[in-house]
């Protein structure tokens, strides 16, 4: 493989232009379909999931008039809050789009895309399956590169700097105070993400010769998860991708008990729905590295995965599998979400710098001396 | 207090440790820690709050003076709007005091319909605590879980009284009128649901790591220091002295219940909660004595001064026309005299002081409002704090502004 290049181009080898032309298209609207719809998906999700905890319905009684005539299906999506996914959109879209007077316009205006931007940009390199040609493993990903591990934790981690822009150009307090408890907490949990991480890599490395790209290491789990080998890695990661992802319990940017609602206090509108998005997109790409890193990507079982003889059947049903876990992984963070408490800020902090990162080394320290011997 | 009276040289009240920039952050009165309408202007240093200005009245409705133009019965429902979260158990305070200025004795059936109603407040207003104090902590669902079991007593309540949240439902020497045929055996269906749920509640935060992290050892207020700033109830229980005026002074008839005083350690936010949840199941044990041993009889006392005549009556007999005229015009006649009476409300000791010149009509009414005495603890307890803990001590003390600010 060569350092950096598309799936498509790869894939050139025995197939034609047009096939060519049709995966790079399909992939590219994969990373975004991928990204969007489980986005909006895990909003009606959260809402459906969190009634279902707390003992209440949920949004029931949203309906589109003509899809909700339809006689099965139309109710169906009616009762299972699906089309509140577009009354949120369009509510989104149609409200009064304010500019308040007070703010520095143009970074104001900027943030908003600097918080969904990224999250869609690493969705490029994520595996979201394998696919088959003339015996020629390829992933399901806009671009294959060798280094594809370090690309989506350096770009996701620039997802705080819609938070830091939003909270300086709002010329607000509560945003202010909010941005800079998002800066600092996501750069700590950032150090204890990517020391968890390099366990992965060294264990990869021993078999691969490309040990940054998220492909090798998936494959590398064809036998077993690595959930299973390094469940240190796997929790210390875990952990930083909920504070990542500002998430409860760790979501003190926005903890609106005492910041209203953080560095997003001023937005309203469709501005305050990038964000919505990007913090939804944030979560599911995060949990498809937490997938690719320890979940065994798109093995269905540990130690099992789809047959290569099986073609084209074998590729979706990895694609299947991968959204799948992604769901999963979903549904676990929203139960997260509505069970536990929220952390104070120092104590999050504190969690970070005093428990994490010392476990995260000590936890790569063992695992280089057991590869040692 | 104005915004000149604020000195920005001020040194840092926490020595050495704070030499950074100060900011003036303004909380409330429209905020979402700020359980109403209550203002709090806070001097933050970093996260650390150094200064703290509560400013209260944004509620005041002025009902003291209000008391001064209307007959006794008149201004029950005005007790409805103090503590708004427990309106039966201000109706009941008031009822008290005018009957103890008066020199009333309720009947025994009244005192127990009192002392469950009394107590389903108590509940439905540590509910609504509890739920406002897991929310502040970041728990959605603690609240939802909570709000589940308090739209049950208010249930309770509409079934009682015809209204789910202004009862209004004691009168000067009774109440409005006999409970409903099966209510106690809902209420008891209610008991018997609701003591599991709380355990659930219990289970589900209270021995939560993240939540002792952000409760214990949080505005802590020794004993000594609580009873100096006047704190009553569930805040001064928690602080380690077993005072409950249910115990101290009975009324109502309390001393021939069974109840325990649940009492805290460390009177810190983490005490505090956990005192009214036992305070809840304390209650739904006095309850349960209650319906067990209700006696027969009136709800109302027999004295034509006091209360209104039978509706028969009044349309057969003149006597009690007259009685029914006088008594809705002009009031019940409470004889000249002053009284003070306190009762143990969810939020701690109301306390109401009347003044009678004779006639239906107090000459000066004043309200001991425990919220309000909470609230002034707040600018002594809250300085040293995170940011993030203020919500937390706010919800703590559970306090509620509709009877702070009056």
């Amino acid at each position: 493989m060569e350092a950096v290049s598309t799936a498509a181009i790869e894939g050139s080898a025995g197939a034609g232009a047009f096939l060519d032309a049709l995966l790079a298209v399909l992939f590219s609207l994969l990373a975004v379909v991928v990204v969007m719809t489980f986005a909006g998906l895990s909003v009606v999700a959260e809402r459906k999931v969190c009634a279902f905890i707390q003992g209440r319905y949920g949004p029931n009684r949203t309906a589109i008039p003509v899809v909700a005539a339809i006689p099965f299906f139309g109710n169906f999506l009616k009762k299972n809050g699906l089309m509140q996914l577009v009354a949120d959109g369009l509510k989104f879209l149609l409200k009064e789009d304010p500019l308040p007077g007070h703010v520095n316009k143009f970074w104001y205006m900027v943030a908003p895309a600097m918080a969904l931007s990224p999250v869609l940009i690493v969705a490029c390199v994520i595996p979201f399956g394998v696919y088959w040609i003339d015996g020629q493993i390829y992933p399901m990903s806009v671009a294959d590169i060798d280094i594809s591990l370090l690309f989506a934790l350096a770009v996701s981690a620039l997802g705080v700097y819609g938070a830091i822009m939003a909270g300086w150009s709002s010329n607000s307090k509560f945003p202010y105070i909010g941005a800079m408890r998002a800066s600092a907490e996501v750069i700590s949990y950032e150090i204890a993400m990517a020391l968890s991480v390099l366990p992965v890599v060294l264990w990869v490395g021993l078999s691969s010769q490309t040990p940054l790209s998220l492909f090798s290491i998936a494959q590398a789990q064809g036998n077993l998860w690595f959930c299973i080998t390094q469940p240190v890695s796997a929790l210390i990661f875990l952990v930083a991708l909920f504070a990542e992802t500002n998430r409860l319990p760790f979501d003190v940017a926005e903890s609106e008990t005492d910041l209203v609602s953080g560095y997003h206090t001023e937005y309203g509108s469709f501005k305050f729905g990038l964000f919505f998005v990007g913090e939804y997109g944030h979560i599911v790409v995060g949990s498809s590295l937490f997938i690719t890193l320890f979940l065994g990507a798109w093995s269905p079982f540990p130690g099992l995965s789809w047959p290569e003889s099986w073609g084209w059947i074998s590729a979706v049903l990895s694609l299947l599998t991968f959204l799948l876990k992604i769901a999963a992984m979903l549904f676990f963070f929203i139960w997260v979400r509505w069970t536990l408490p929220r952390f104070r800020y120092d104590q999050v902090m504190s969690l970070g710098w005093k428990r994490l990162v010392p476990l995260a080394l000590l936890n790569f320290a063992a695992y280089i001396i057991f590869m040692a011997i | 207090m104005s915004d000149s009276e604020f000195t920005y040289s001020e040194p840092a009240s926490l020595a050495g440790l704070h030499t950074g920039e100060k900011m003036i952050l303004n909380v409330g009165p429209s905020h979402p820690a700020t359980h109403g309408v209550l203002r709090l202007k806070l001097e933050l240093d970093g996260d650390m709050v150094l200064r703290v200005d509560p400013i209260v009245g944004q509620l005041h409705r002025g009902q003291e003076k209000l008391a001064e133009n209307m007959t006794y019965n008149q201004f029950i429902p005005f007790t409805d709007r103090l503590d708004y979260l427990a309106p039966m158990a201000n109706n009941i305070a008031f009822s008290q005091c005018v009957e103890k200025l008066a020199g009333i004795d309720v009947t025994p059936r009244c005192k127990a319909i009192r002392v469950i109603c009394a107590e389903l407040s108590r509940i439905s207003s540590h509910l609504v605590g509890l739920a406002a104090y897991g929310m502040d902590a970041g728990s959605w669902t603690v609240f939802m879980y909570c709000y589940t079991q308090r739209e049950k007593v208010m249930t309770l309540f509409e079934e009682l009284t015809g209204a789910r949240l202004t009862n209004s439902y004691s009168r000067i020497g009774g109440l409005f009128r006999d409970m409903p045929e099966c209510w106690l055996g809902n209420v008891n269906a209610f008991l018997n649901q609701f003591l599991p749920a709380l355990d659930e509640i219990d289970a589900l935060i209270t021995r939560n790591k993240i939540f002792i992290d952000r409760a214990a050892g949080i505005g802590i207020v020794d004993a000594k220091t609580a009873m100096q700033w006047g704190l009553t109830g569930a805040n001064l229980r928690a602080s380690g002295v077993a005072s409950d005026l249910r115990k101290d002074v009975p009324y109502l008839g309390y001393e021939d219940y069974d109840f325990d005083i649940p009492i805290g350690v460390h009177g810190d936010c983490y005490d505090r909660w956990l005192v009214r949840i036992e305070e809840m199941r304390q209650s739904a044990r006095i309850i349960r004595q209650a319906i067990e041993k209700m006696p027969d009889g009136p709800v109302n006392v027999s004295d034509p001064k006091i209360t209104l005549p039978k509706k028969d009556g009044v349309l057969r007999d003149m006597e009690d026309l007259i009685n029914n005229f006088v008594l809705v015009t002009q009031g019940p006649y409470i004889p000249e005299g002053e009284a003070y009476f306190e009762a143990d409300n969810p939020k701690g000791a109301l306390g109401f002081y009347i003044v009678s010149k004779g006639g239906g009509v107090p000459y000066r009414v004043k309200i001991r409002a425990p919220s309000f005495v909470s609230l002034s603890a707040m600018q002594e307890l809250l300085p040293g704090h995170h940011m993030s803990d203020v919500a937390i001590i706010l919800g703590s003390f559970d306090f509620v502004l509709g009877e702070c600010d009056r």
